[in-house]
C-alpha cells in the first residue's frame, strides 16, 4: 500500500504533531507514505473566496504532481486540503470551462491533469484498505476505560459524503472502538469549530470552541479527538481565551492519530504529544481485579 | 445579480433551512436565507456590504441540507469575490484582510507559513487583538510551534505563470 | 415497389390536411401539401381545412366519401391518439369500413417539433405520400366484442376501497374485497379525528366497515394478497393467496376468551395498529372495531411456533378457552384462490415516509420525537394512553413542537408536497394544546389549506394560541446552550419572518411525515399491468379528463396509490372509479382492437413464439402443430411478429405490404 502523501501547510506548522504521529502510525500498519515533491498550498478557503479558477489551478498542480509521479492516490491528512482537491476534481470532471482553464494553466508549467488522482483522507484508509482487524493486531496498549469524543468538524464528510455519513459519521468511532476506547455520544461530531473566525471575530468563534468543549465535557469526555489541524488547533490554542470567559471547560484535544500511536505501544515522545497546549496525558488502567473500579484517567492541568 | 454557479438560486423556497443549521447564522447581520434573497432581488449593495457573507466558515451544512439543493456555501464564495473584486468589503475587517494576506503569501511562496500570516493579519487589523493573544504566543514558544521561518516550494515562478495563465478567465462558466 | 394490389377494386382516396388552428398550419404550408397530395396515384380527393374534427369537418369527409365514392380515407392532423376514433367513426357512419381511415400526426410530428416552414412542409409531405401508399393497401376489418365479466376486484381495504365496494355492492355488482392486514380500515381507522370537522374518525368509518362485513355481495378477504392477475378487460382471471391467520373466520365470534387465556398474561410484543406505542399478545384482535371481528395468531411470538415453525410445545390455553367453537387451528397452511373478475379497482394506498431517512430530527435517538402517526395514536381515547398525552418517559409535555414537511418537498427524499400534512399538522396541534394545555409551536414552509372550511380551521388555531413560525426546521437536538434548555429537545429553525434564527426548546417533537409509494408499489404496478410517475404514483391514463382510469383497460385506481390526498378527496375518487367500473359493466361488453396477429399457413410449429408472448395468447394446436394465437388475449404487440423465424405470423394494421409501402413512400422523392 502506497501513497503520495501530501501534508499541507498546517502539518509542516501550528498542526505539525499530526505529521509527527500519523507518519510513524502509517509506518507501523506497513502503509508507505512518500511525500509529494515541491507540493504547494491547496488554496483552502481563503484563495476561494478571491478567485474560485485560481484556487482551483493552486490544487490542481498538486494532483497534476501526484499523477506525473506515477502515484494513483493522494493522501492528505488535513481536512481543509482533503476537501480543496476534491471539489477541483469534482469542478475538473463537472464543468467543462474549468478543464480547460486548468489544462491551460497545468500547460504554462509544463504540467498535465487528467483527473485521474484519488484523493483520501487517513480515516478512510484505515477502515477501508488496512481494515480494523488489521489495526487490532497492532494494539499492545489498549485504551481501556478513555472516553473519548469523536470529532469530525465540518470539512471531511460535507459536502462531499466519501466515505462516511455527512450527518452521523462513524469511522472514527469505529476505529477508536478497535483501539479498546470508549465512545461518548456527541451530538456536535460534525458542527464546525468556527475556522478561521476564532482569530477574525473572537466574539463568535470562541464561543463555537466553549461550546464543543462544553458539551464534550458534559458527556463525560477525557479527550476530544480530531481528524484536521484546524480544528485541533483551535480547540486546544485558544483554552486560556475559552476559560476565562466562560470557566474552566477545556478537555485535552487530540489527533486520533496520537491515540493510535498510543494503543500501538509507541514511544509517546514521538507523537507530538508535548505539542498540545492542554496536555493530554494517558496511562493505562493497571492490571487490577475486574471487581474494583477502574479509576477515571486525571486530566491534566489546564 | 446574475453569477455563474448561482442559477440555482432560482429555485430557493426560502425555507431557513440554510439558516436553521449554520453555526454562525446568530452572528449574522442578515441570515444565510436573507442574503439568498437579496441576491434573487438584485440589492447588490445589501449584499456585498453585509457582514454575512464574511462570516460564512464554509462548513458546507447549508449545502449539504438545503431541500432544493442549492450550494450556498459557492454562492457564499462568488460573493466574496465579487465584493473584493469590486473592492467594497469593510475595510478594517479581519476576515478579507487575512484572505487577501493569505492570497499574497501563496503566490509569493508557495505555501503558507500559519505565524506569519496570523501576525500580517494583526499589523493589518488590530494590534489590541493581536496583544489580547499573548498567551497563545507563550503556549507557541513553550510547544516549539512559534517559528517563522518562511515555508515555500522549489519552483515559485511556476505558480505566477499559472495564476497568469487563469486571469481574466472564469472557472465554471 | 409493390405495385397497387391486384384483388381490389380501383383504389379511390381521399386527403385531409388539417390546420389545426395555428398548430399545424402555423408551420406547415398545409394547402401546399394538399396540392401536392392531389398528385399522387390513387389520390380522387385533396382537402385542406381548418378544423377536421369538428362537426362541418366531419360532415365533409361522410359527403365526399358518398360523393367521390372514396374507398380510402387520410386525415393528416393530429396524434391518433387524441381524433384515431373521430375520424373512424366518421369514416363508418359514412358508409365504410372504418380501418380504411388511416391518420397522419403532423401536428406532433412536424408542426409542434420544427420551426422551419419549408423543411416541415417537405416533411409533410413525405409523410403523407407514405400514408398513400400505405392505406392503398388497407384491409376491411371487424371489431370484435367480448362480454364482460360483472365481479369486480377491488385490492386494498382502506377508505378508499371500502366506499367503492360499497357503491359498486348497493349497485347490485359482485365484488371481491383484498386487504394485506387482518382488518380492513387502512390508515383512516388509526387516525383520531379528521379535519376540518373534527369529527371523529372510528365513528364515520366503522359503520361502513361493517357495512362491508355484513354485505351479502361483498366477499371479503383480509390478511391476503392478489399473487396473480392475468386476462384482459372484461375477463380477468386473479389469484389471491390468504395467508394462514390460524384462526377459522367462520367458526370465530370474536369473544376474545382466547386473548384473555393465552399463556402470556401480559402483552408484550409491538402493536402494530398502535405504531408500537401500545403491546399486544401473539393471539389478538388488531383493533376494537376490526372488521372481520376474528383473531389471528402471531406464528413469530405465539409459544406454540419457534421463529414461525410449528412445533406444539405450548399448553394450548387459548384452544381450551376456544372450546367447542374449535376456531383455533395451527394446521393452517396458506391457501390460493381463483376468482374471475371483469374490473378491477386498485386502491392499494400509501406509506408514510420513514423518518430515520433524516437523521437530523433525531427520531430513534431521542424518544420524545414522534411520527404524527403515532401522536394520532397517542391522543385517541382508545389509544395506548386512553388519549393522554404522556411521553415515552412518563413526563406531560409543557411545549410541543411540530415539524410540518419532513419527507415532503425535499430534493434529497421525496420531491412532492404530501398535500395533507398542512391540514393535519393544524388538527393534531388543536387535539394537543386541547389534551395537554402545553405550548404548540408548529414550523412550517409554507400553510397550504385549500379546502371547503380548511382556511377558516387555520384561523381558529390562531386565535387558539397556537404559535406560527414560518421556517424548516435545521435540527432537533439535546445539547443545552441556556439553562433553561437543559434536557429538553431544542429546535433550531430561523424565523423566517422576523429574520431572526431561534432556539426553542420543547418536551416534544411531532414530526409531519409525508406520504409515499408503498415499498412494493412497482411490483403491485407490474401484476396489474400499470405504469407508475417518476416519483412512483400509479399513473392515470389522463390527469384532467381521466383521472382513475389506467393504460390498461378494466384497471382503475383511487386514492393515495395515484398521489397523495385526503379523505374527502380519497371517497370522492373511489366514487368515481366505482362509477367507471359500473359504466363498464353495464355495457356488457368490450370492443377488441382489430390489430392483432394472425398466423399464416407457412408455421412450422417450431414454438419460438410461445414464451415470447407477454399475455400467454399463443399456444399449439394439437392437431394442426401449428399456433394458434387467442385473439381476445392478443394486444398487438407485435413481438411474435417480429421474432417469428420464417415469417409466418402477420399482423392486421401492421402487414408487410403495409409497412413496406409506407417505408418506401417516406423515402420516396
Amino acid at each position: 500500500m502506497k501513497f503520495s502523501y501530501f501534508p499541507g501547510c498546517s502539518l509542516k506548522g501550528l498542526g505539525r504533531a499530526y505529521e509527527e504521529s500519523l507518519l510513524p502510525v502509517m509506518a507501523h500498519l506497513g502503509v508507505e507514505l512518500e511525500e509529494l515533491d515541491d507540493w504547494n498550498c491547496c488554496g483552502a478557503t481563503a484563495y476561494m473566496a478571491v478567485d474560485e479558477a485560481k484556487a482551483c489551478v493552486l490544487a490542481a498542480r498538486n494532483l497534476a504532481l501526484a499523477e506525473r509521479s506515477g502515484m494513483s492516490q493522494i493522501l492528505a491528512p488535513c481536512a481543509a486540503c482533503y476537501l480543496v482537491l476534491n471539489k477541483t476534481k469534482h469542478y475538473f470532471h463537472d464543468y467543462p470551462a474549468m478543464q480547460q482553464t486548468i489544462g491551460r494553466a497545468l500547460g504554462a508549467v509544463g504540467l498535465s491533469y487528467r483527473g485521474a488522482t484519488a484523493v483520501r483522507h487517513p480515516l478512510d484508509v484505515l477502515i477501508n484498505d488496512v481494515g480494523l482487524e488489521a489495526v487490532k493486531q497492532k494494539v499492545e496498549r489498549p485504551l481501556s476505560g478513555l472516553k473519548v469524543a469523536t470529532y469530525y468538524g465540518c470539512q471531511l464528510v460535507r459536502p462531499y459524503a466519501t466515505f462516511d455519513d455527512a450527518w452521523n459519521p462513524t469511522t472514527m468511532d469505529r476505529l477508536l472502538v478497535a483501539l479498546g476506547a470508549t465512545i461518548v455520544p456527541f451530538p456536535l461530531k460534525t458542527k464546525c469549530c468556527g475556522g478561521s473566525l476564532t482569530g477574525t471575530v473572537p466574539k463568535a468563534g470562541i464561543r463555537m470552541v466553549y461550546i464543543l468543549h462544553r458539551e464534550a465535557r458534559k458527556r463525560g469526555a477525557d479527550c476530544i479527538a480530531t481528524v484536521c489541524p484546524l480544528c485541533q488547533f483551535n480547540l486546544d490554542a485558544y483554552h486560556a481565551a475559552v476559560n476565562s470567559r466562560y470557566g474552566r471547560v477545556v478537555v485535552p484535544t487530540v489527533y486520533f492519530t496520537q491515540l493510535m500511536g498510543l494503543a500501538f505501544g509507541l514511544p509517546e515522545n514521538r507523537l507530538g504529544l508535548n505539542r498540545a497546549a492542554v496536555r493530554f496525558a494517558w496511562r493505562p488502567p493497571a492490571p487490577v481485579p475486574a471487581s474494583r473500579p477502574v479509576a477515571a484517567p486525571p486530566l491534566a492541568p489546564v | 445579480m446574475r453569477m455563474p454557479g448561482c442559477e440555482q438560486l432560482e429555485s430557493c423556497i426560502q425555507c431557513g433551512t440554510c439558516s436553521g443549521v449554520c453555526p454562525l447564522s446568530i452572528y449574522m447581520s442578515h441570515t444565510p436565507r436573507q442574503v439568498m434573497a437579496l441576491t434573487r432581488g438584485d440589492f447588490k449593495r445589501e449584499v456585498l456590504h453585509s457582514h454575512t457573507i464574511w462570516l460564512c466558515a464554509s462548513c458546507y451544512a447549508c449545502t449539504v441540507e438545503c431541500p432544493q439543493g442549492i450550494r450556498i456555501t459557492d454562492i457564499m464564495y462568488e460573493l466574496k469575490q465579487r465584493a473584493i473584486s469590486e473592492g467594497v468589503y469593510p475595510r478594517r475587517f479581519p476576515i478579507p484582510v487575512l484572505a487577501h494576506e493569505f492570497n499574497a503569501m501563496v503566490q509569493k511562496h508557495g505555501r503558507i507559513t500559519e505565524l506569519q500570516l496570523v501576525i500580517r493579519m494583526f499589523l493589518k487589523t488590530s494590534w489590541v487583538a493581536a496583544l489580547a493573544n499573548w498567551r497563545l504566543g507563550l503556549d507557541l514558544l513553550r510547544t516549539g510551534r512559534f517559528s517563522l521561518l518562511t515555508e515555500r516550494i522549489k519552483r515559485r515562478g511556476d505558480i505566477a505563470r499559472m495564476l497568469d495563465a487563469v486571469d481574466g478567465t472564469k472557472g465554471r462558466s | 415497389m409493390i405495385a397497387n394490389p391486384g384483388n381490389q377494386p380501383e383504389v379511390r382516396i381521399g386527403f385531409y390536411v388539417c390546420h389545426c388552428g395555428h398548430n399545424i398550419a402555423g408551420v406547415v404550408d398545409c394547402p401546399a401539401v394538399a396540392a401536392y397530395v392531389a398528385g399522387l396515384p390513387g389520390v380522387v380527393l385533396s382537402r385542406d381545412y381548418k378544423y377536421m374534427c369538428s362537426d362541418p369537418g366531419q360532415e365533409l369527409l361522410q359527403q365526399d366519401v358518398r360523393e367521390h365514392r372514396l374507398n380510402r380515407v387520410i386525415v393528416a392532423s393530429c396524434s391518433p391518439l387524441l381524433h384515431e376514433h373521430t375520424f373512424r367513426q366518421a369514416t363508418a357512419a359514412a358508409g365504410l369500413n372504418p380501418f380504411l381511415c388511416h391518420m397522419v400526426n403532423l401536428r406532433e410530428h412536424a408542426a409542434w417539433v420544427h420551426t422551419d416552414r419549408h423543411a416541415a412542409t417537405e416533411k409533410a409531405k413525405a409523410l403523407a405520400r407514405a400514408a398513400v401508399r400505405r392505406v392503398t393497401w388497407h384491409r376491411a376489418l371487424e371489431v370484435k366484442r367480448a362480454p364482460i365479466h360483472p365481479q369486480v376486484l377491488i385490492v386494498g381495504g382502506g377508505i378508499a376501497g371500502i366506499h367503492a365496494a360499497l357503491v359498486l355492492a348497493e349497485a347490485g355488482k359482485e365484488v371481491f374485497l383484498v386487504e394485506r392486514e387482518p382488518s380492513i380500515g387502512g390508515h383512516m381507522a388509526r387516525f383520531d379525528k379528521t379535519f376540518p370537522t373534527l369529527d371523529c374518525a372510528a365513528c364515520i368509518l366503522t359503520p361502513k366497515m361493517s357495512a362491508v362485513g355484513t354485505h351479502p355481495r361483498i366477499t371479503l378477504w383480509t390478511y391476503s394478497e392478489v399473487t396473480k392477475v392475468e386476462g384482459y378487460v372484461g375477463n380477468f382471471t386473479v389469484t389471491v393467496t390468504r395467508k394462514p391467520r390460524y384462526v377459522h373466520e367462520d367458526r370465530c365470534t370474536g369473544c376474545q376468551e382466547c386473548v384473555a387465556h393465552c399463556v402470556y398474561k401480559e402483552a408484550k410484543f409491538r402493536d402494530e395498529f398502535n405504531e408500537g406505542l401500545g403491546k399486544r399478545k401473539p393471539i389478538y384482535i388488531p383493533f376494537p372495531q376490526a372488521t372481520p371481528q376474528v383473531t389471528l395468531i402471531d406464528p413469530l411470538v405465539c409459544l406454540n411456533f419457534k421463529k414461525g415453525v410449528l412445533t406444539n410445545r405450548c399448553k394450548q390455553t387459548c384452544v381450551e378457552a376456544c372450546g367447542d367453537r374449535q376456531a383455533i387451528d395451527f394446521q393452517q397452511q396458506e391457501e390460493y384462490l381463483q376468482i374471475k373478475v371483469g374490473t378491477i379497482l386498485v386502491t392499494t394506498g400509501f406509506q408514510t415516509f420513514d423518518v430515520r431517512r433524516m437523521p437530523q430530527y433525531g427520531y430513534g435517538t431521542f424518544p420524545n420525537v414522534y411520527t404524527a402517526l403515532e401522536v394520532e395514536r397517542l391522543v385517541n381515547a382508545s389509544g395506548p394512553t386512553g388519549g393522554e398525552v404522556l411521553l415515552r418517559d412518563g413526563r406531560r409535555p409543557g411545549a410541543i413542537g411540530i415539524v410540518h414537511c419532513v419527507g415532503s418537498r425535499d430534493k434529497k427524499t421525496n420531491r412532492w408536497c404530501s398535500r395533507v400534512c398542512c391540514m393535519y399538522s393544524l388538527k393534531l396541534a388543536h387535539l394537543l394544546k386541547e389534551h395537554s394545555g402545553a405550548e404548540v409551536y408548529n414550523f412550517y414552509i409554507d400553510l397550504r389549506t385549500p379546502g371547503k372550511g380548511y382556511e377558516e380551521f387555520y384561523d381558529k388555531l390562531n386565535t387558539e394560541g397556537v404559535h406560527f413560525i414560518r421556517g424548516r426546521v435545521g435540527e432537533v437536538t439535546d445539547w443545552a446552550v441556556t439553562p433553561e434548555e437543559e434536557g429538553k429537545l431544542v429546535i433550531r429553525v430561523e424565523d423566517t419572518l422576523a429574520g431572526f434564527v431561534r432556539r426553542i426548546p420543547v418536551d416534544m417533537v411531532v414530526l409531519s411525515t409525508g406520504l409515499e409509494p408503498r415499498h412494493d408499489a412497482q411490483a403491485v404496478r407490474r401484476m396489474f399491468n400499470m405504469s407508475c410517475g417518476t416519483e412512483g404514483f400509479f399513473l392515470e391514463r389522463h390527469p384532467k379528463l381521466a383521472p382513475v382510469s389506467t393504460f390498461t383497460d378494466g384497471v382503475f385506481i383511487a386514492g393515495c396509490c395515484q398521489g397523495p390526498r385526503d379523505i374527502p378527496d380519497t371517497v370522492a375518487q373511489a366514487g368515481a372509479a366505482a362509477a367507471e367500473a359500473l359504466a363498464l359493466i353495464d355495457r356488457g361488453y368490450v370492443e377488441q382492437e382489430p390489430n392483432t396477429a394472425h398466423v399464416l399457413d407457412d408455421c412450422s410449429g417450431c414454438k419460438s413464439c410461445l414464451p415470447l408472448c407477454p399475455y400467454a395468447a399463443i399456444t399449439i394446436d394439437p392437431v394442426s402443430r401449428k399456433a394458434v394465437i387467442n385473439e381476445a388475449l392478443c394486444k398487438g404487440c407485435g413481438t411474435c411478429v417480429a421474432s417469428c423465424p420464417s415469417g409466418s405470423i402477420g399482423q392486421h394494421l401492421f402487414e408487410d405490404d403495409e409497412l413496406l409501402n409506407e417505408i418506401a413512400g417516406v423515402l420516396a422523392e
